[in-house]
């Protein structure tokens, strides 16, 4: 996918049982082409925040955002592509590293600000977060060492500022931080 | 005072002013049908076949505008109301489908009877629930049928595990819902008004394409005062049929595949098309890329997702008919559109479309209109899907909302009985008629019990022509007459009536239809008759399937327009 006709939107939705079913199964029969798709707790309690990336190129964005606010449990939905962002994603790479390898590796490591936070005699496990160009980079250097896994959380997001659009309540504070959990088919 | 999940969900039911429910018990259900007879005015009306509930549900919703209630146990009672609740869902009628679950500690174990009814449920309903615990059942019921009936209306599922049935809890049924996630836009945004207004007087050729959102919203006089304040021909959708009466002089009919050839002409050469409370299906739009192509849209819709859904759209005006229509009637101005009409006439004259042909032979048509004449159009007609339903909404003239009763979106077969019932257990001082095709009848013929139980006079039309005629026609049009699993042989229907209790009669001779309309009229109850037709009768105009609407086939016996039979891919 083209990185031009990303869209992403932003759900604020009741954390009940079933309803990442009911959104992952409109996409289906809508035949939405989603990119990814993350949720985690928002700041309100019993609100979940979900960031959806969606292809613009395949897609009719607006019927996305549209059938997205039809789902009952669905509270607001935006689509916050046009606005200042902040976005980032985290990766866990796994990496077959041998003691020739082991010191390159780290340093490349240590330029992307990534972290190395399992070390094994034959591998090392990376923890990286950023944009998605950042992961693909690293990714990319990495795998001539051989990647053994990967696993992606897909992109979360916020606009800057006070925007806070998205809110049944004042937001807070910016902060760049990344929310305490972030859980994928959380509620299916 | 402490009560059962089965009473207070009898008592919330009783408050949302339910007074009858269609259902089949079973064993998950057991506890609330033990507790039924305590609420009498809860009229419990046995289906034989919970598809047949469902319709019966869906019927009533449309010929009352009130929410239909069904009823079912958990598993196959379940699986068995999908039909009918996909069928309300598209056509967006108010059901709440109730269903038994099996006990929670079951839930999850692939229990006897056990299937996951919300999680099946999910696409084909406005919302659903599975409720876990007695306290909420009051409040669920309460936002169910908030969501049911409010906006664009909805079926809305309710499961209930067997033991939250038996469950107590104190009832105390709330005054209002909280529903943070559902929101209705009413008003039309004024700016957005004044433009449609703006664009409706300085048009030459306007045409208002209505559909069931303008029945749904009450919007009968309105649309009369938009429509004859700035005189502008109305064509319906097929579910719109009955929200603009049929003998008013600005009415065209129907639109569409089966519409009437000036009504399709009359789009395709307006300059503004103001599109009412419907959806642009592709039954009715034909070939998207060709629909309306002089024409700048106005779309009014309650539900904002249908805007620039299917087609394009010039000016969206997102809200409920009845409001929207009440501010735009303010600033419309008065016009004649005088060249406009002359010329809409011309193609009336010339194209006629409900011309039933000079014959011996018994047509169905002729049926339809015979039906028409003998009750002098008070009746509540429920159609079947296929040329039985096509030939309903050509040859009879409905005046009044709410009286054409048929499968537009799904296009559900078997339809017609139950959803008859339903409507006439609704409006048990109508006349309903259900008008059937020999194929779709014997898929819901069990419920043929259900009237005969219950005594619920409702008429059956069968239009017998040993075909699948639908399918037929289309295998002989464009199939080169290979007839594939279309002829039918079929029971002696007057017998099977019989063996249900239902008196009926057999008309081969068309001399005689009038004469056994009246019977059926007389007799109080029940009544079916079976016309043996003309088997192999088409359906005129059509547009064939990939063809824009300008594209139409007449029928022979009229004039016979260009049709260029583009073999594009479309929805067959």
């Amino acid at each position: 996918m083209n990185s031009k006709t990303k869209r992403t939107l932003v759900a604020l939705v009741e954390d009940r049982p079933g309803v990442l079913n009911r959104v992952s199964s409109l996409f289906r029969r809508r035949n939405f082409n989603i990119e990814s798709i993350a949720v985690g707790h928002s700041e309100q309690p019993g609100l979940s925040r979900m960031t959806i990336v969606v292809d613009g190129a395949t897609t009719a964005v607006e019927q996305v955002r549209k059938q997205l606010d039809k789902v009952i449990e669905v509270v607001k939905v935006i689509d916050i592509s046009e606005e200042p962002i902040v976005a980032r994603e985290l990766a866990l790479i796994k990496v077959h590293a041998t003691s020739s390898t082991r010191s390159e590796i780290i340093e490349i490591v240590d330029i992307f600000r990534a972290n190395i936070i399992d070390v094994a005699p034959g591998s090392l496990i990376v923890e990286v977060t950023g944009d998605e160009d950042k992961i693909e980079s690293l990714y990319n250097l990495l795998r001539r060492f051989g990647v053994k896994e990967l696993s992606r959380t897909g992109k979360i997001a916020m606009v800057r500022g006070a925007a806070g659009e998205i809110n049944v309540e004042p937001e807070k504070p910016e902060t760049e931080e990344r929310p305490r959990r972030i859980r994928k088919a959380k509620t299916a | 005072m402490k009560r059962t999940g089965a009473q207070i969900l009898c008592e919330s039911l009783v408050k949302e002013g339910v007074e009858v429910i269609f259902g089949f018990p079973g064993g998950s259900v057991l506890p609330l049908y033990d507790t039924l007879p305590q609420y009498p005015q809860l009229r419990h009306i046995l289906v034989r076949h919970e598809q047949g509930a469902a319709h019966a549900a869906d019927g009533y919703a449309r010929a009352t505008g009130k929410v239909g209630v069904c009823l079912a146990t958990s598993g196959p009672g379940a699986c068995n109301l999908v039909t009918g609740i996909a069928n309300a869902h598209l056509d967006s009628s108010p059901v709440i489908a109730i269903t038994g679950q099996v006990a929670r500690p079951f839930i999850g174990k692939d229990a006897f009877q056990e299937i996951d009814i919300t999680g099946i449920t999910v696409p084909i309903t406005k919302h659903n629930y599975l409720v876990l615990k007695a306290e909420e059942l009051a409040t669920v019921v309460k936002e169910a049928f908030y969501i049911a009936r409010t906006g664009r209306p909805g079926p809305v599922l309710i499961d209930i595990p067997r033991d939250v049935f038996v469950e107590e809890a104190n009832f105390h049924y709330p005054e209002k819902v909280n529903i943070s996630g559902f929101k209705t836009i009413v008003q039309g945004h004024p700016s957005q008004i004044k433009k449609a207004a703006n664009l409706i007087n300085e048009s030459k050729k306007p045409v208002i394409l209505a559909g069931r959102g303008v029945i749904i919203s009450g919007a009968f006089p309105e649309l009369k005062e938009l429509a004859e304040k700035a005189q502008i021909p109305v064509i319906t959708t097929l579910l719109g049929i009955g929200c603009f009466p049929e003998d008013h002089i600005l009415s065209l009919g129907m639109i569409g595949m089966h519409g009437m050839a000036y009504a399709n002409m009359a789009v395709c050469s307006a300059d503004v098309l103001i599109a009412i409370g419907m959806r642009f299906d592709d039954r009715a739009t034909g070939k998207v890329s060709g629909f309306a192509p002089h024409a700048q849209i106005i779309h009014i819709d309650i539900d904002p997702a249908e805007i620039g859904k299917n087609v394009r759209v010039d000016v969206p005006i997102v809200g409920d008919v009845k409001h929207v229509l009440r501010e735009l009637n303010k600033q419309v101005v008065v016009q004649t559109h005088l060249d406009w009409i002359g010329q809409v006439e011309e193609w009336r004259r010339d194209h006629p479309a409900v011309v039933i042909r000079e014959t011996d032979e018994l047509l169905p048509q002729y049926v339809i209109r015979k039906i028409y004449e003998v009750t002098q159009g008070n009746a509540i007609i429920v159609t079947g899907v296929g040329q039985n339903q096509m030939w309903a909404a050509q040859h009879f003239w409905y005046n009044k909302p709410n009286t054409l009763i048929s499968s537009g979106g799904l296009g559900t077969m078997g339809f017609e009985l139950p959803a008859a019932i339903g409507a006439k257990v609704g409006k048990p001082d109508e006349a309903v008629w259900a008008v059937a095709g020999d194929g779709g009848f014997q898929m819901t013929i069990q419920e043929l019990a259900t009237a005969a139980q219950d005594n619920i006079a409702v008429k059956i039309a069968i239009l017998n022509n040993g075909f699948l005629g639908m399918v037929r026609q289309w295998q002989e049009l464009f199939y080169k007459k290979n007839y594939v699993a279309t002829p039918l042989s079929n029971p002696d229907f007057v017998k099977v009536a019989e063996a249900y209790g239902i008196p009926g009669l057999r008309v081969t001779d068309k001399k005689l239809v009038i004469a056994a309309i009246q019977r059926a009229m007389e007799y109080n109850g029940p009544f079916l008759i079976d016309f043996v037709v003309e088997p192999e009768e088409n359906i005129y105009p059509m547009v064939a399937p990939g063809c824009t609407l300008a594209e139409i086939i007449e029928a022979p016996w009229n004039k016979v327009k260009v049709h260029t039979g583009s073999q594009e891919t479309s929805n067959l």
